[in-house]
């Protein structure tokens, strides 16, 4: 490619209206071997512009974001409110016995006392029939 | 979609996705978490990206919107940028070049563009796009995009020439 050309395409190329081949001839120019002094510049633009796409990501690419922290805690969490459902069932039945055995005291209470009163009220008409009796065999003896 | 054929369509253009990323938020490091990010999303969309004629330009557009969201929000967590790694993988290449600082500061003049400038200059002189597919991925009239490449090669020659001259002189 003779240099007045070049020059051409590089005045262009300034003004950004070069299209991708003639950039592509630039790019041929200015990263081989023979650059006239005067462009040196641009050998340098030429050649970083080539290294760099050289550079490429060489990592490998995952497609799921890392989820076991995310899944240790969902789990955690299940097993939190599992455990939590459990003890409240638990705690509910041990109330609910208690509730009833409290219940069952407070009726056998009130049931041994009017038994006790009862039986303190039969013992007072025993004795008063027993005092009766006694009257009545004295009352026998002396009529014999 | 399956995820081979989704790996047929995405994978060609990972190199251009990173670079351009690197290019962005110049450290490597960065650049391979927004790359790796990047994916992932495209990998959530899959169902969409079956209707997209053209894939490639959507998902450098969608790296062009997602490293300007990492620099905002490293601007508004007052992080700064590290710059110190970017010449480590460039050493190898760079053996084979004559010139090699004249080569590196030509990065750096890139660095220093402004963002849109810097979007340009990499998706045209390094990545070789068509002009039409620039508009689309940065979402700029043609003739904006010719304005930006121009000023941004002439900044670029210019100031070659300003410190070659200084280094000669």
């Amino acid at each position: 490619m003779e240099l007045a050309n070049i020059e051409k395409l590089v005045e262009k190329y300034l003004n950004a209206e070069t299209s991708l081949q003639e950039e592509a001839t630039l790019k041929n120019y200015f990263t081989g071997g023979n650059v006239a002094p005067h462009l040196q510049e641009y050998k340098y633009m030429f050649t970083y512009f080539k290294s760099t796409k050289q550079e490429t990501y060489t990592k490998t690419i995952r497609l799921a974001p890392k989820k076991s922290n995310r899944r240790n805690f969902k789990w955690l969490s299940v097993a939190a409110s599992l455990v939590l459902l459990f003890s409240v069932f638990v705690g509910k039945q041990q109330y609910n016995k208690q509730q009833e055995r409290k219940e069952a005291e407070r009726i056998y209470a009130q049931v041994s006392k009017g038994l006790g009163l009862l039986s303190s009220n039969l013992r007072k008409g025993e004795n008063a029939v027993a005092q009766l009796y006694t009257y009545e065999n004295t009352v026998n003896k002396i009529l014999k | 979609m399956n995820q081979s054929d989704f790996l047929k369509v995405v994978l060609p253009f990972k190199d251009k996705v990173f670079r351009l990323a690197k290019r962005l938020l110049v450290s490597t490091e960065e650049a391979e978490d927004a790359t790796q990010e990047l994916y992932f999303k495209l990998w959530r969309s899959k169902e969409k990206i079956a209707d997209y004629k053209n894939v490639e330009a959507f998902a450098m557009t969608m790296t062009k919107n997602y490293c300007y969201d990492r620099l905002k929000s490293k601007q508004a967590s007052n992080l700064t940028l590290v710059h110190s790694n970017y010449k480590e993988k460039e050493t190898s290449l760079d053996k084979k070049v004559e010139h090699r600082d004249s080569v590196n500061q030509v990065h750096q003049l890139i660095e220093n563009l402004p963002e849109s400038q810097k979007i340009i200059i990499q998706l045209r002189d390094i990545e070789q796009y068509d002009l039409d597919e620039i508009c689309k991925m940065v979402d700029m009239k043609p003739t904006a995009v010719r304005v930006a490449l121009s000023r941004a090669r002439k900044t670029i020659r210019e100031e070659l020439i300003k410190k070659h001259n200084y280094g000669v002189s």
